[in-house]
């Protein structure tokens, strides 16, 4: 036991004289949480809650572009931009603008929309009445002339930066908008021709609105965020990052002849082992001991949401727990196949890369395509962000995260066997 | 004087070589004695260290410690063996102290005494004043002589020193080898490989001069010299045995 204490005891420090070490295993992913956190949160604003400039041209001067302009004048996360300078932009100013990345979306209302889109109302108006001869002059309107109209296109420059999803929302909002302007326009033709005396207000209340809850367990669930995926997928790409110095640990041992030492010493390789795996498990904990203030005190600050694991916490240290336990075997596994810092240094980094990717840290897995999919469900990142939103999103038990948990510690017990034997193999020739 | 180790019919060949490292080498090695092992460059010196000390495996023959066979008691043998190795087998960032601290207490020795061995060793040495600086501010010459005390700090029976004045100054090189001497006074048996013949000539009580993964000859130095005919040192012994010519291995 004495052994396996000063083993870990001498980890330490060897960590803490190493600035480079615990730069990456502490400074690194603090850096990361905060700006990807504050990098997706902007993201999600775009179409949410942050201030979204719009160019508007209005070329109709009429009803229409006066509804449309209103309508934008008031929705509460946009700017409308009708002038510059002064002088009001016209369609290739807009299409510039927008093109040059100076704005990201104009809109173009066109020439005679409003006379057109009257003339259609008025006369679909006047046919629906005329079948019920509703109208004063029954005998001219109930059979209306037929009449035609070439449809009116309301033209949207996006930046050409801008992602579909992104385009997609704003696009479905101002088609949105436009229908509403559409009935709000048929509904005053309907109540001018029936001479009503007083609007009966049929369009001030939704009919159909929307209940969105979040199906979960227990009654204080919490609402999703961008914090709330970035912070555990953050914290476990933390935790993975420690192959890297880890990796580099056993390599510079096995360079440095201390290996030679500890090898003809009567110790047993799974003890020299065992102390790197506590002073690693302590780290991973510490990291996310760190990881988890930041979020709670530091994104306040910042204008992020803050997290708070309230009665979680105990569920989300087991989780960093096992998860440290299998970073720290892929670490040790490739510490011990590369020969050089060369090797386990970029390798250990690209392949933390690779598994984050598949796991869903940059990217969450049900958007990603079906195949990507099925190969995400075998990275440890997915494993340990599947649990975190179990016990985060879902109020999950123990029980419910004892599947992913399993998985982690499969990993852990594969990957150090797989040392072992490869050291064994290698060692004996 | 008693055998404290006994090679018989050793032989090693690495995986994916064609080449034999060892070949049927037998050895035996007494109580006290410096046994100096010298040889060109893959003759098979550094194999036979490394089996001796439990670091590889043989591919055939068998290794006696005393009487305990290396394939049941390697963990027994190597807490009564000390290794010296070529390279600084220490951590950089770690002080002198803790170094010596670490390695010994991998021997399982008790922090006490091991604080006051540590303390004692590095006076031995000379380096009292630098107990608690770094490893990496040390010069090649201290770095050696903390490298020679982590393998000594237990008292083993048998100490294992591969090439250990390589790069010293002679001021260092004198501490190591008065060190060397008075561990050989109190009964600790030296097995030694090195490329500096006249050191060897001088220091080791037998010598084996391995070549091709075999043992071409073995004795006192003198003998060796004297087998040679106009021979006046251990170079121009080993120059006759083994010839020459350059050996080169990749």
């Amino acid at each position: 036991m004495r052994k396996l204490i000063v083993s870990a005891y001498k980890e330490v420090l060897l960590l803490l004289r190493d600035w480079g070490g615990l730069a990456i295993l502490f400074f690194m992913p603090s850096v990361l949480i905060i700006t990807i956190t504050l990098i997706q949160e902007s993201t999600f604003k775009a179409v949410g809650e942050s201030v979204l400039p719009i160019v508007l041209v209005d070329e109709d001067q009429g009803e229409i572009g006066q509804l449309v302009a209103k309508n934008l004048a008031e929705a509460p996360n946009i700017q409308l931009v009708t002038e510059l300078d002064g002088s009001p932009i016209d369609d290739n100013r807009a299409h510039a603008l927008v093109s040059s990345g100076e704005y990201q979306i104009a809109l173009v209302i066109p020439k005679g929309i409003s006379d057109e889109l009257n003339d259609k109302v008025n006369y679909n108006v006047d046919k629906i009445l005329g079948e019920f001869a509703l109208t004063e002059n029954d005998s001219t309107t109930a059979n209306p002339p037929e009449k035609k109209w070439k449809a009116k296109e309301i033209t949207i420059y996006f930046d050409p930066a801008a992602g579909q999803t992104f385009r997609n929302g704003v696009k479905s909002n101002i088609e949105r908008m436009l229908s509403k302007v559409e009935v709000q326009k048929i509904y005053d033709v309907f109540i001018n021709q029936m001479e009503l005396s007083e609007d009966p207000g049929l369009l001030n209340d939704e009919i159909i609105t929307f209940n969105e809850t979040i199906a979960q367990k227990g009654e204080d669930g919490i609402i999703p965020n961008a914090v709330q995926h970035n912070v555990p997928a953050w914290i476990l790409f933390g935790i993975f990052f420690i192959v890297v110095p880890l990796g580099i640990n056993l390599v510079k041992e096995k360079n440095l002849g201390t290996y030679i030492r500890l090898r003809t010493s009567p110790v047993s390789y799974a003890i020299i082992l065992g102390g790197k795996i506590m002073t690693y498990t302590v780290i991973c904990l510490i990291q996310f001991a760190l990881m988890l203030l930041i979020a709670k005190y530091i994104f306040p600050l910042i204008g992020l949401i803050e997290f708070d694991p309230g009665a979680q916490l105990p569920l989300m240290i087991l989780i960093a727990f096992v998860a440290g336990l299998a970073a720290i075997g892929l670490g040790i596994l490739i510490g011990t196949v590369a020969e050089t810092q060369e090797q386990s240094a970029p390798f250990g980094a690209i392949f933390v890369i690779i598994l984050a990717a598949l796991g869903g840290v940059w990217v969450p897995t049900f958007i990603m395509p079906e195949v990507m999919q099925k190969v995400s469900a075998f990275s440890p990142m997915n494993w340990g962000i599947s649990a975190f939103y179990d016990v985060i999103l879902r109020n999950g038990t123990a029980t419910d995260i004892a599947r992913p948990l399993g998985y982690l510690l499969l990993f852990f017990a594969v990957t150090l066997m797989a040392a072992l034997f490869y050291d064994k193999k290698h060692q004996t020739h | 004087m008693e055998e404290i180790i006994r090679v018989y019919q050793l032989s090693k060949r690495y995986a994916g070589s064609d080449r034999y490292a060892l070949k049927d080498l037998s050895l035996s090695i007494k109580q006290g004695e410096i046994f100096g092992l010298l040889g060109p460059n893959g003759a098979g010196k550094t194999t036979l260290i490394s089996t001796l000390c439990g670091m590889i495996k043989p591919t055939s023959g068998e290794l006696w410690f005393k009487n305990l066979n290396y394939r049941q008691h390697r963990r027994k043998i190597q807490q009564q063996i000390g290794v010296v190795p070529q390279e600084y087998a220490l951590y950089p960032t770690l002080t002198a102290a803790e170094n010596l601290y670490y390695f010994g207490s991998l021997y399982g020795l008790p922090a006490a005494t091991l604080k006051q061995d540590v303390a004692h060793g590095l006076e031995r040495v000379g380096l009292a004043d630098f107990a608690q600086k770094p490893i990496k501010t040390f010069s090649g010459g201290m770095q050696r002589r903390v490298n020679l005390l982590a393998g000594i700090l237990h008292r083993p029976n048998v100490l294992f020193l591969d090439e250990p004045t390589v790069g010293v100054d002679v001021h260092s090189k004198e501490v190591i080898m008065a060190l060397l001497q008075e561990l050989h006074e109190q009964g600790t048996t030296i097995i030694y490989s090195s490329h500096h013949l006249n050191e060897a000539q001088h220091f080791c009580t037998k010598i084996a001069i391995i070549d091709e993964g075999s043992i071409i000859v073995e004795g006192k130095p003198q003998q060796l010299i004297e087998s040679v005919s106009g021979a006046t040192t251990l170079e121009n012994v080993f120059i006759h045995l083994t010839g020459s010519q350059l050996r080169d291995y990749a």
